[in-house]
């Protein structure tokens, strides 16, 4: 059976950075009303500042890295040859280990004949979950100083976050590596944010391949359209992409969204624009899912 | 030679605007782009001549061989990445395998082998003594951080004895970051006076603090909100951080962008405040030099 579009999960994302993804992300869900907003941007998470959850837990989110006992340690360097990462090092007669290198596979503990190792947990960030109306918003926040934030947004995307009918909203980190990858992964359907500069419209080829890489169906929301030639929309017609919408390029928008505020709970015309766009999405979606099935 | 790395934490502040424009201004014989996800200085500091390419190998990925393969299921059962999915065989999902060998180790039957796997592409720029490095990431790649390592790396061999070097680098404050702050002498901070924009810039400085780097701040768009324009400059204030000025929204440099011009090559509002933040991140970049 087709995949009901009341529960569907909606990513985000852009490649370039600063396009409107947390834009996009947050009033889509303010306007569904009931509905999940997931922050994957956990390097730079953005979407509470807007929502200003209320009852916020608090989850550490941890990986495991290796510890040596130097007691049992024999200095057979099994360890540091295994690791790919280079995390360990036996240097002057001690094995030391580089806790932000490790990747935490576990192929240390595993091979080491004295057994010298063990695993012990050490936090990379943490985990808020909150309430702002009747989005339920979940921010992954990675500590500063740490290389890898996917532990988290794997953690986020534990599939029994959502209650069944409602709507996910993934507000992606930029780019299109690994990070972003993860993010979409369990998308039923990707919203592209577009912007119309040579920059945005590079960016946006990128993602372009990469959702279609991964067979999501996707849209193009154009934002900061200005009047005249717009390249993002050029590509998007080339390329025969859904254009699902479009946002001015409007200092009333900037100012009240430079101020954390959700335009589509403070203006009536964005309230208009961004309930209209979830139509379309939600459209988009149905379609998808009862075509694909 | 003095290394100049700009940053912003939050993507879209305009990293590299700033960079092309303090690439033209400097006349910098290098320059490197090291934003590998999304990379766009090549769009508008483009060098005529084709790029020395080089395959960039990240990290092998597991291949598992399906004629030897007995389905003991311990690769599966040990590999952290959830790499491993039973279908009529066994199969690694390449976008999922980090490469760190677990699944060859336990493998009874040496029926999983390490393979090289292209992860990107380097490329390499010179003429007129000039040395431009970039590189793009495959999608959904990993190892980002040492294709970053790899653009500094290449940049500098090619490099002989030059005072300046730019680099352009990516949003966020993970891998990729890390690796182009290691070994630079100054960060620029590219902030943007928007509520996410001062907390985006809040966490890029501690990131860069950690590794002790010399800091610089300008504000990009600094009319589209002066209340927070004027928190961000109390901000460097109180925590005493370089701030070297504060650049206007300018339509122009949207149209400059797009006609492949830096800010710098037209006449225009934000072309002219970049000269005065080019100044003074200079200032601080080469203070003490000649004491």
């Amino acid at each position: 059976m087709a995949r009901s579009a009341i529960n569907m999960k909606i990513a985000v994302l852009s490649g370039k950075g600063g396009t409107g993804k947390t834009l996009v992300s947050v009033n889509l869900a303010a306007v569904a009303q009931k509905s999940t907003y997931i922050d994957c941007d956990v390097e730079e998470p953005n979407g509470h500042l807007f929502f200003e959850p209320i009852d916020v837990q608090e989850e550490e989110v941890s990986v495991k890295i290796p510890q040596v006992d130097n007691e049992r340690c024999n200095g057979c360097r099994k360890c540091v040859d295994f690791c790919k990462f280079n995390a360990l090092a036996y240097i002057k007669d001690k094995l030391i280990i580089f806790e932000e290198i490790c990747h935490s596979c576990g192929g240390c503990i595993m091979l080491c004949p004295e057994k010298a190792l063990t695993e012990k947990e050490k936090s990379i960030g943490k985990i808020q979950r909150g309430i702002s109306n009747e989005v339920a918003v979940y921010t992954g926040i990675l500590n500063t100083g740490e290389a890898s934030g996917i532990p988290i947004i794997k953690e986020l995307l534990v599939d029994n976050r959502s209650q069944a009918d409602e709507q996910t909203f993934i507000d992606c980190p930029p780019g299109s590596a690994c990070i972003v990858m993860e993010s979409i992964k369990d998308a039923d359907y990707c919203v592209l944010v577009a912007e119309p500069t040579l920059f945005g419209v590079h960016n946006l080829n990128m993602v372009y391949e990469l959702v279609k890489l991964f067979n999501k169906p996707f849209g193009v929301v154009l934002n900061k359209c200005l009047e005249g030639e717009n390249q993002a929309e050029k590509f998007c017609l080339e390329k025969n992409i859904k254009i699902l919408g479009r946002l001015p390029f409007d200092s009333e928008l900037g100012m009240l969204n430079s101020n954390g505020e959700i335009v589509a709970r403070k203006s009536k015309k964005y309230c208009a624009i961004f309930s209209d766009l979830l139509e379309t999405v939600k459209k988009e979606v149905q379609y998808e899912t009862t075509t694909n099935s | 030679m003095k290394q100049l790395l700009i940053l912003s934490g939050k993507g879209g502040t305009g990293k590299t605007t700033i960079a092309s424009a303090f690439i033209k201004l400097s006349n910098a014989k290098a320059y490197a782009d090291c934003d590998v996800d999304a990379p766009n200085l090549h769009l508008i500091i483009g060098q005529r001549s084709e790029p020395k390419r080089t395959d960039y190998y990240g990290l092998p990925k597991a291949e598992v061989n399906p004629e030897r393969c007995m389905e003991c299921d311990q690769c599966r059962q040990n590999c952290r990445f959830d790499a491993i999915s039973v279908g009529k065989t066994y199969e690694v999902n390449p976008f999922a395998c980090e490469g760190c060998g677990v699944c060859e180790y336990v493998c009874p039957v040496d029926a999983i082998s390490l393979k090289p796997a292209i992860a990107g592409e380097l490329m390499l720029y010179t003429n007129k003594e000039k040395v431009f490095s970039t590189a793009q990431l495959k999608m959904g790649s990993g190892t980002s951080g040492m294709l970053v390592t790899e653009v500094k790396k290449q940049m500098k061999i090619a490099t002989s004895d030059t005072e300046l070097a730019i680099i352009d680098g990516s949003p966020g404050i993970g891998c990729p970051v890390i690796a182009s702050i290691s070994g630079v002498d100054m960060v620029l901070v590219v902030a943007e006076p928007s509520i996410s924009g001062i907390s985006d810039m809040e966490r890029i400085i501690k990131t860069a603090e950690k590794f002790g780097t010399k800091i610089a701040i300008c504000i990009n768009k600094f009319d589209t909100n002066y209340v927070n324009t004027e928190q961000i400059e109390l901000f460097c204030k109180n925590k005493g951080l370089t701030f070297v000025g504060k650049i206007p929204f300018d339509s122009d440099a949207v149209k400059a962008i797009n006609n492949g011009q830096t800010i710098v090559d037209i006449n225009c509002a934000s072309g002219l405040a970049v000269r005065e933040v080019y100044n003074k991140t200079m200032e601080g970049l080469f203070e003490g030099d000649n004491e």
